[in-house]
This record gives structure tokens, C-alpha cells and sequence, in this order.
């Protein structure tokens, strides 16, 4: 798409745009490629040079059991965060589509935590899931269950999970309940008429005209899962225990400011720069497509 | 007030020519209405002519002075566009003192030139309002009043009337026509539709293709079209076009030459009477007039205009066609007109 | 509103109950906060804490804003806020600057500097967030509002967005400003900028929420107390193997931290849902 009209000036528009290619390429392009370039070269154990591997970092990081544990470690994590935020989400959507009255105060209620920080969802939960003194880590322990996430790393999975999708429901639920009053009462009504009870409605007619916004989200929940998330896990369980919950991101920030070693946090950037470049790709793929519906 | 002139206008978009070539004299004051259906490059002319598309050759005089390389403000002209484009965020007044406040007018002229052609319009009570809270036909009127008092020497209008219903179209029509008169401004008026270009056009020029395919004035492009193109768009229902000669006497056609009969240049007569005859298909009664479709018997059809108050003859009965052979047009096979 | 076609009692009521349960499920770590920032650290080592507030509510919250962690909580918002404004303006503007010129232009290598901008959709500053560290520490950058702020407003999605805008506006209402003698920079700011005015705050929203929650990169590059933001602030407080902290304090800082970005997002809920919703599409 073009404009037919367009203005006629020498120099404005370099200008115009100036500023911000300015500041992508100060702070993008050069960052990027400073990765790129680290991500070939090792530094001496004294720091004083460094030495030219090619893709020696690569082969090393896949190598390394941790760096593959931390790929499944971050698959387990979006895939759990991605369907316990939908799947609620759309419940609520749902319901919330079902009621007349007061429908804008339970929207109100339910989409503020979206302006809640990761970092301090972070701090939330732990603090209820603190094991001496979180009240829900005291609850389970009245029923005879131990609770400590700083021992047990299926329980710190568990929770870092349900702090991040907390925080995703509000986002789901508001693109879920638009996608829903979307959808023309009419077809609704005919599928009545024809004798589909509501769960028979559901899931042969809303739940299939409902596939793009579906898919939106699937791919946007996974971003978020894989990038967004790192406040949350470093407030809640800084990776642990033992690497337990040690998503990619969070590696990236361990490996580099932790442990100093740049070159192989160089190379891990350039990975997820590729992972990031194939899920923008997909989305962009659904979101041409929602712009056709 | 000026003369436009325009010489061997010519438009490409890279290597497509859209405008082969177009020259037309627009006197002071005179009204010309460029019509053609779409696609034919009449509004590409009118945005060359504003200044909003280039020229790829020719020129465009405008008073005394060349225009082709000046911006749309430079050649003293207003616009009124298909849409209207007003400036949704702005008031009425504003939209129409847009283009005063921007040429550093003072602003009691403006104030002044404004309520002056809002009561022209009478628009004077919305004056406040925003665009959208206006009708079809006041939002119409806006367009117009921001042309009005920028007392430009031209005037442009691009197809102003095709976003309003039948009704508003007419009464607006008249509008146009009586306050171009009593300003006095010359006008250009792009449209696609004939009745606007018959009524309203001191002269008109019909497009095709780019090309003009004739310029003059409304009745007598009407009664003497050049081409068999003109000859088809100028008129409804469409000139009768028959391709085997029906005068007495005549041979039949060189291939692809044809003939033209207007519906109203035809009467009906008693089979064998009229110059061939006809079965009817059906009839369009209209009140006043009623429009006979008839199919001869070499399967040509053949639309005929009667007054509205003759009986109508039944379908599928056999007709004559009562015509006088002094009002059949000829036109050869390039679609040129010719002598008989 | 409804999609659905039968309501009748008892369905009725039970979607009611369902919603007052998510509702409920969502709200409960926000309840225990702020219940846990009215009462003493004694109420709460103590499990379990008491499920309904205290009466401690300004002396925490006092005590968060004027003595906080290692810097009092009010010189941390006061930071976040200017982040936050800083990003959120200083996205909008070039945003605004780079898509007018990219849409209303034609000019050499319009389309390189295009892709050139929308390759930065693709990468979120955590994942090239060592060599920006390196290259805002090069130039100087660390602990300052400059380090803290540009870097991020390093982005497209702004600008692709008022670029989407653009496209929907009308040609004609162009042609109609360079007839009434509109230049350039005139068309921009009598006619572009206030047709997008409703755009440019949904997105204010959005972009305030952005910045001002942003963790990361203040985490990185303020290692100043006093430039440190409350999102990250918060972090420091926390603790660190099995010392004992304020729980209270940390509390009431982090319902301080969370309240800006709730307030815009209840208070401006309308242009917020337009702002998310274009934002992706």
C-alpha cells in the first residue's frame, strides 16, 4: 500500500527520521552486531585478548548439558505458562460474555493486573509462597503438604508458572472477550435454532470462529513466556534450584553478568536473536492473516 | 477570473501513457464539465490542472502564466473533492478559514469572507459544528465554501456529487450551477455522469481512453456526436446502434461501420408501415414516457421512447418502426462519424 | 454484549458465581499484599497472617517512602515516573517523526531506513542486553536518565503503528491541505497531529506501562541508589538467603510501585483496550 499523494522536499525527510535511526543504530544495530562479533571470539583467562573461535562458542554451548537442559527447561516453561493463561483466560471471557449486566465492571476488575509488573508479580507471589511465612505455603502445610521452592525445583517451576500467567490473564482475556462479541449473533442464533446446546455451541461454532484470535495469542504468549518473564524469575527463584528454572533469557543475564563469560552470552544471544526472528516471522504470518479476515 | 488553456497535455505512470495528448480554450467565466466513464483519465486532467499530479508533457496556462511547475496554492485555484476532505478535527469555520489563515490574511477579512459565503450556503447556523455532525448535503456545502472564499480565478470539482442520494444530487446540482454564475468564476467539473455533464456544462468534454473525444457545447454534442463512443455515453437510454443500413435504398454496411438511432427519433406504426418492423420484448412505463424494447428480426435490439400516455403495445406483438431517415447517424468502422 | 443465546436462572447465577471466582482468584495476591502492608513484620513471621488489614497503614507506608530500601521509595518513583514519561515520549515522537516521513515521502533509501526500523520489533533488550550494556557503559551512560531511556525507545512497533494510521488517512484530505497551501511541516501539525490525537494517547498508555515496569535494563545500569527505579528498587530489598526483611515496607512499596500503571489503566480503561488492541493488530 502507497500513499498517492506524496510531498516534495529534498531534506525533511531525512530529517524526520533521522532521530530514530539514530538511536537503532546506536543501541540495536551496533549491540547486535557487537554480539555477532563477540559471539566468535573466547577472551584469555586474564581478559587482557582475546582469541578468534568462529562458531567454537556455539559448539561448546551445545555442548554444554546445562545450555540444553535450560532449552527444555524454557520449552516446559512456556508451554505451562501459554495454557494455564489462555485456558483461564477464555473461561473468564466467556463467561463474562455471557452477562448483561455489569459486564464493563467485571472487565474493569479483571484487566488491571496487565499494568502490574512482572518483577512485582514476582514479588507477590513469593511472598505468599515464602516457606516459613507465605500464607499459602502455610495452608499447604496444614494439609500436610511441604512447600519450600527453594529446595524442590518442580515447586519453584510451579510457581514461577503461576506468578507469570497471573500476570498474562488479563492481556488473554480482553483480546478473547473482543474476539467473542465478534462473532455475529446471528450464527449463534441459528445453531440454537437448530438445537445446539451451549457446550455443543461452543465448541462447533465459537471456539472455531474464535481460531485467529486464538492463534494471535498462542504466539504472543510464548514471547511473552520467553522474554518477559526474566523479572519474574529472577525475583522468585534467580534460576534455581540447581538451574531448575533457568529459562534462556535468564541464562543470557547469568552467564554474562554473573559469570562473565561474554563471548558464550554473546552466543546465546545470537540464538535467541534467531528464536525471536522465527516467532516474529509466525506472527507476522497470523497477523496478515487476521488483517484479511 | 482567467482563461485556461491547456496544450498537448500528456500523463504517463512510468512507461503507461493514461493521457494521450489533450487541448482545450476554457474561457473567463465559462463552465466546462469533462465527462467519461471511469477510468478514462478525467480526473487525472483535473488533478494535473490543480497542481496534484505532474505533467509528463504540454502545458497548462492558467490567466497569463504557465502553471505546470507551480504548487497547487501558487496557481489561484479551489478544489471541491469527491469525499469533500474536510478536515474531520476542525470546526466549519475553521475548515473553511483553513486556507485564508495559512496565506496570512487578516483576520476580520477572514471572518468577514467566511460569513459571507456561509450565508451564501446558508450555513451560517452550523458554523461551530464539526464535520460529522453534518448531512450529506451540508458537508457538501462546506467543500464549497472553503472553495468559495478563497475568490480563486478557477474552480475544480471533482465528482462533488457522488457520495449524495438522487434527490440531494439534483437540488445541489442546481446549486453548483447558480452560484458559479453568480460569481462568475470559471469552472471545471469532472463527472461520470451524463446528466450532471448535460445540465450543468456551458461546454463539455468527453473523455475515452485519455483521449477527448469531443468538446462542445451539451445539445450539440448531443444531437451531433463525432464518434460512435459519444454517441453511446451522451444519452439515455443509450443510442440505438444497428449494424446493417435500414434506409431505403442503401446497401448494406462496410464491416464494422454502424448506424445510430436516438430512442426518441423513432415512433411506432402499424407493421409494414415503418422503415423494418419489430416484435416488442417488453415495456418500461416511466409516467411520462415509456421506453419500448423491441428485438427485429435479425435479432437486433431496439429500444424506442414514446410519450407516456399512448397505450402500451402488449408483448411479444409486432411493431412497426416509423423513423425519419434524416436523423440516422453513421458512423465507420474506427467509430468515426460520417457524412450519411 | 452477549453472544449466547438462552439465560435463564440458575445459568445466570452461575456465571455470576464463575466470574466472582476468577475475579477473586485474580485479586488474592493483591488483597494479601496490601493486607500484608498494614500490619507489623511480628504479624506476619508468625503464620498465618491475619487475612484482613491492620492498622498499621501509614506507618509503613511512610516508612517505604521516606526510608525504603537502599534509597527511600519516593526518589525511586520519582525516577520510574521520569523513565516512564521519558520512554513513553520519546517513542511517540520519533515514532511519529520517522512514520510521517516514511509514509508522506518519497525519497532515496526510504525503504532500507523502513526495514532498518522494523528489524527492531524483532529483538526485546533482553536478548542483546550484555552488548548494550557495553555500549551505553562506552558511552558514558550509566546511572543516568539518558542510559536509562534511550536504549529503549530503540523500538518499532510505534512507529509502525502511526505508520498503519497514516495509510487509513485519506489522500484527499492531503491534496485538500496542499490546496489550501499546506506545506510539509504545516500538513503535520494542523492536520495529522490532532487526527491522531486518539492513536497517540491510547499508545501513551500503553508505552507509560512499558516504561515504567521495565526491570532489566534499570537493574543493570543504575548501580546508584539514588537512580535506582521502584520496580528494581524492590528487588534489593528482598532477601537473600535466609535473613529476615521488612515484609510490611515491602509491601506497601510494592502496592507504591503497582499503583501508577493500575490508575492508568482503570482510569483511561477505554483508550487502554484501543491502545493494546492496535497495537497488535
Amino acid at each position: 500500500m502507497e500513499k498517492r499523494v506524496v510531498f516534495d522536499n529534498r531534506w525533511l525527510p531525512y530529517l524526520l527520521v533521522a532521530p530514530q535511526l539514530l538511536v537503532t543504530f546506536v543501541f540495536f544495530f551496533w549491540p547486535a552486531g557487537q554480539a555477532i562479533y563477540q559471539s566468535a571470539f573466547i577472551p584469555d583467562p586474564f581478559g587482557l585478548k582475546t582469541q578468534f573461535v568462529g562458531f567454537g562458542n556455539f559448539e561448546y554451548l551445545f555442548g554444554n548439558r546445562y545450555y540444553r537442559e535450560s532449552f527444555l527447561t524454557t520449552a516446559v516453561f512456556s508451554v505451562l505458562v501459554t495454557i494455564s493463561a489462555m485456558s483461564f483466560a477464555l473461561w473468564l471471557a466467556v463467561l463474562a460474555d455471557r452477562v448483561i449486566k455489569g459486564s464493563s465492571a467485571y472487565r474493569t476488575l479483571l484487566i488491571w493486573p496487565y499494568a502490574v509488573a512482572p518483577a512485582i508479580a514476582g514479588v507477590l507471589w513469593l511472598f505468599m509462597f515464602n516457606p516459613f511465612t507465605g500464607i499459602i505455603a502455610w495452608m499447604l502445610s496444614q494439609m500436610g503438604y511441604v512447600w519450600n521452592h527453594n529446595l524442590d525445583g518442580g515447586q519453584a517451576m510451579a510457581l514461577v508458572v503461576a506468578a507469570s500467567a497471573w500476570k498474562q490473564i488479563s492481556y488473554n482475556f480482553l483480546f478473547f472477550l473482543a474476539g467473542l462479541q465478534a462473532i455475529p449473533k446471528s450464527v449463534i442464533e441459528a445453531a440454537a435454532i437448530d438445537g445446539a446446546s451451549f457446550w455443543r455451541r461452543f465448541w462447533t461454532i465459537v471456539f472455531p470462529l474464535l481460531s485467529p484470535t486464538t492463534f494471535f495469542l498462542l504466539v504472543v504468549n510464548i514471547i511473552y513466556a520467553f522474554f518477559d518473564t526474566f523479572g519474574v524469575i529472577h525475583t522468585i527463584t534467580q534460576g534455581g534450584p540447581q538451574q531448575s528454572t533457568t529459562i534462556l533469557v535468564y541464562k543470557v543475564f547469568a552467564d554474562g553478568f554473573v559469570g562473565q563469560d561474554l563471548g558464550s552470552s554473546a552466543a546465546q544471544s545470537v540464538v535467541l536473536l534467531v528464536l525471536v526472528g522465527i516467532l516474529t516471522v509466525v506472527q507476522f504470518r497470523f497477523i496478515e492473516r487476521r488483517v484479511h479476515y | 477570473m482567467a482563461e485556461i488553456k491547456l496544450e498537448a497535455i500528456r500523463k504517463s505512470y512510468g512507461r503507461t501513457e493514461v493521457i494521450h495528448g489533450i487541448d482545450a480554450e476554457i474561457s473567463d467565466g465559462e463552465f466546462i464539465v469533462i465527462v467519461g466513464p471511469s477510468g478514462c483519465g478525467k480526473s487525472t486532467l483535473l488533478r494535473m490542472v490543480a497542481g496534484l499530479e505532474t505533467i509528463t508533457s504540454g502545458d497548462i496556462h492558467i490567466g497569463d502564466r504557465v502553471v505546470n511547475k507551480l504548487e497547487p496554492r501558487e496557481r489561484d485555484i479551489a478544489m471541491v473533492f469527491q469525499n469533500y476532505a474536510l478536515y474531520p478535527h476542525m470546526s466549519v469555520f475553521d475548515n473553511m478559514a483553513y486556507g485564508l489563515k495559512i496565506a496570512n490574511v487578516p483576520k476580520p477579512e477572514i471572518a468577514s469572507r467566511v460569513a459571507e459565503a456561509a450565508r451564501m450556503l446558508e450555513l451560517e447556523p452550523y458554523l461551530d459544528r464539526k464535520p460529522r455532525q453534518l448531512s450529506g448535503g451540508q458537508r457538501q456545502r462546506v467543500a464549497m465554501g472553503r472553495a468559495i472564499v478563497r475568490k480563486p480565478a478557477v474552480f475544480l470539482f471533482d465528482e462533488p456529487l457522488s457520495n449524495l442520494d438522487a434527490k440531494l444530487r439534483v437540488q445541489m446540482r442546481l446549486e453548483i450551477k447558480a452560484l458559479q454564475r453568480k460569481l462568475g468564476v470559471t469552472a471545471l467539473y469532472v463527472t461520470h455522469d451524463q446528466v450532471e455533464a448535460m445540465t450543468l456544462a456551458d461546454r463539455m468534454i468527453v473523455m475515452n481512453a485519455g483521449v477527448a473525444e469531443q468538446v462542445g457545447a451539451p445539445l450539440d454534442v448531443y444531437a451531433n456526436p463525432a464518434t460512435l463512443f459519444v454517441a453511446g455515453f451522451i444519452g439515455s437510454p443509450p443510442m440505438n446502434v444497428l449494424s446493417h443500413d435500414v434506409r431505403p435504398g442503401r446497401g448494406p454496411l462496410d464491416a464494422g461501420a454502424v448506424i445510430g438511432i436516438r430512442p426518441e427519433h423513432i415512433d411506432l406504426a402499424a407493421p409494414g408501415t415503418g422503415l423494418l418492423d419489430a416484435d416488442v420484448a417488453f415495456c418500461e412505463p416511466l409516467g411520462a414516457e415509456t421506453l419500448v424494447h423491441c428485438v427485429t428480426a435479425a435479432g437486433d435490439k431496439i429500444v424506442v421512447r414514446i410519450d407516456g400516455e399512448v397505450s402500451l403495445p402488449a408483448d411479444g406483438s409486432r411493431v412497426g418502426l416509423a423513423i425519419d431517415p434524416a436523423r440516422i447517424l453513421a458512423f465507420n468502422a474506427e467509430g468515426k462519424r460520417t457524412a450519411d | 454484549m452477549s453472544g449466547m443465546v438462552e439465560k435463564r436462572g440458575v445459568g445466570t447465577w452461575l456465571t455470576h458465581a464463575g466470574l466472582i471466582f476468577g475475579i477473586a482468584v485474580i485479586c488474592f495476591p493483591i488483597w494479601i499484599a496490601f493486607v500484608a502492608s498494614t500490619v507489623t513484620q511480628d504479624d506476619l513471621i508468625r503464620p498465618p497472617m491475619p487475612l484482613l488489614p491492620g492498622p498499621h497503614f501509614f506507618d509503613n507506608y511512610l516508612e517505604a517512602l521516606l526510608t525504603g530500601g537502599v534509597a527511600p521509595v519516593w526518589q525511586m518513583l520519582l525516577n520510574s515516573l521520569v523513565m516512564a514519561l521519558g520512554i513513553t515520549i520519546g517513542k511517540i515522537i520519533i515514532s511519529l517523526l520517522s512514520a510521517y516521513a516514511i509514509v508522506y515521502f518519497r525519497f532515496r533509501f526510504r525503504m532500507l531506513f523502513f526495514w532498518l526500523i522494523f528489524m527492531t520489533l524483532m529483538l526485546p533488550v533482553e536478548v542483546r542486553i550484555v552488548p548494550t550494556y557495553e555500549v551505553v557503559a562506552s558511552l558514558g551512560l550509566l546511572n543516568s536518565y539518558t542510559g536509562l531511556i534511550l536504549p529503549l525507545i530503540a523500538s518499532a512497533t510505534a512507529t509502525f503503528l502511526f505508520r498503519q494510521l497514516f495509510m487509513t488517512i485519506p489522500d484527499e484530505l492531503t491534496e485538500a491541505a496542499r490546496v489550501d497551501g499546506a506545506g510539509p511541516i504545516r500538513f503535520f501539525i494542523d492536520i495529522l497531529l490532532p487526527m491522531s490525537r486518539t492513536n497517540i494517547a491510547a499508545l501513551f498508555v500503553i508505552l507509560f506501562i512499558y516504561g515504567w515496569n521495565q526491570y532489566l535494563w534499570p537493574l543493570l545500569i543504575t548501580t546508584e541508589p539514588s537512580m535506582n527505579t521502584v520496580i528494581m528498587g524492590i528487588k534489593q530489598m528482598l532477601p537473600t538467603g535466609d535473613q529476615t526483611v521488612e515484609w510490611p515496607v515491602i509491601m506497601a512499596t510494592a502496592m507504591l510501585a503497582m499503583l501508577p500503571p493500575v490508575l492508568v489503566v482503570i482510569g483511561m480503561q477505554k483508550l487502554f483496550v484501543k491502545g493494546l488492541v492496535e497495537s497488535e493488530k
